[in-house]
């Protein structure tokens, strides 16, 4: 099974629920950080890291004896990453998404791929449950394509029997492409107007892949309700709720995990897991 | 010699359009005739994404070996630097009097661009 965590905004607790659940189950399993610009699992977790990949992305060179300037590149990158300049044709790496377009339209065949480093994904092992595994991506300062480096942690999948995904924040293509293909998506938020707004993005997202999905609203007590009437009205289960708690933030701020400090924790995150294998065996059944 | 710059009508007595990849015209101007001619740009002016390099491929189409706005930013920079345009940043008056200064030498011709990427 591969739960994704999730939230439509950084900062609501997507990482402790991730880390702590991890910690909590005794399972076969992994956590895969794809919060890639940003990867904060390993400060909680502090794995064992074994093993470096680099990722590479492919972008455009051309063979300017081959082109005619005939600009077909140009026009069907939607991109602005290439573009031809009186005599040059000039590509711009940092902009190019892979897509491979320029290289299929170029009628001379004047263009080949060539390899881009964007970002590295590291493996290794957990001490918390024992014999359990990491796998974490991290893009390379300055670079924006994110969800190639995503789908190569996203390789590592199916090595455990539960994998746990650190989704990204927000709710634009990194963050689809850590969720697609996962069996729940479990989305965290704080009962904020804010929060509710961004959570409403996030299930039109989830709602879009058709993943079942569950709510744990952390720093519960602190805003109105407008997101309990929110889940009620979209039928999305409330799985749990983490009250405010200043010696929470405390063990946060110090990177220790909530199970560590609050050691009554891990059952409720164990019973967290209970009920989300339920959803996804009734989807299965259903 | 041809320049461009970029216009906010579609004649020498508009103003100068101190943006550049999305400025509503370019004109391409010869400085010993002031003949000219006039790039739409309106269409670019709403692109996704790449308007600066679209427009600054528009500006090497037409021979222009200068390119005069207000900011440029570093994409449009990148290009028009590779086809050997010089670029002059900071016009302001109208197009006219733009080419008045660009013949008294009164534009310094930069080496990098002055605005920042949108992406
Ligand atoms: S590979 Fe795609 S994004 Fe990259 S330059 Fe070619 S068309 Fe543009
Ligand atoms: S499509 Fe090919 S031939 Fe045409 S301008 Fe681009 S690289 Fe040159």
């Amino acid at each position: 099974m591969i739960i994704s965590i999730a939230s439509g905004k950084g900062g609501t607790g997507k990482t402790t629920v991730a880390t702590n659940l991890c910690a909590s189950l005794d399972a076969d399993l992994m956590l895969l950080d794809c919060d890639v610009e940003e990867p904060n699992a390993h400060l909680f977790l502090n794995p064992n890291i074994t093993e470096e990949k680099k990722v590479n992305a492919p972008v455009p060179k051309v063979d300017l004896s081959l082109c005619t300037r005939c600009k077909k590149c140009m026009e069907i990158c939607r991109y602005g990453a290439i573009a031809v300049a009186g005599k040059a044709v000039v590509t711009f790496p940092e902009l190019c998404h892979s897509c491979g377009g320029c290289m299929v339209v170029c009628p001379e065949k004047a263009i080949t791929e060539t390899d881009r480093f964007i970002g590295t994904v590291e493996t290794g092992s957990l001490g918390l449950p024992e014999g359990a595994s990491f796998g974490q991506g991290l893009l390379d300062i300055g670079q924006v394509m994110a969800p190639p480096v995503i789908k190569q942690v996203r390789q590592l999948e199916g090595q455990k029997k539960l994998t746990i995904i650190d989704a990204p924040p927000g709710t634009s293509c990194p963050v689809i492409a850590a969720m697609k293909g996962t069996d729940f998506v479990l989305l965290v938020t704080e009962p904020t107007p804010f929060g509710l707004h961004d959570l409403t993005l996030a299930v039109e997202a989830v709602k879009l892949l058709d993943i079942p999905c569950g709510l744990v609203i952390n720093r519960a007590g602190l805003g109105n309700d407008g997101v309990n009437n929110y889940a009620q009205k979209e039928n999305i289960p409330i799985l749990l709720e983490i009250p405010f708690d200043k010696r929470i933030a405390s063990a946060y701020s110090k990177g220790e995990l909530l199970v560590r400090a609050l050691p009554e924790y891990k059952e409720i995150f164990k019973g967290l897991y209970t009920s989300i294998e339920a959803l996804v065996n009734r989807k299965g059944a259903a | 010699m041809k320049i461009a710059i970029t216009s906010t009508g579609k004649d020498l007595d508009a103003q100068v359009d101190p943006r550049f990849g999305r400025a509503a015209y370019i004109i391409v101007v010869d400085t010993d005739t002031l003949d000219f001619e006039v790039i739409d740009n309106s269409e670019n002016k709403n692109a996704f994404k790449g308007a600066g390099i679209t427009a600054a491929s528009a500006v090497c189409d037409k021979g222009a070996q200068v390119l005069i706005t207000g900011f440029c930013g570093p994409n449009a920079f990148k290009t028009l630097d590779s086809a050997g345009v010089k670029v002059a940043n900071d016009a302001t008056g109208t197009v006219r009097s733009t080419v008045e200064d660009y013949k008294a030498g009164k534009f310094t011709f930069s080496d990098s661009a002055n605005a920042e990427g949108h992406w």
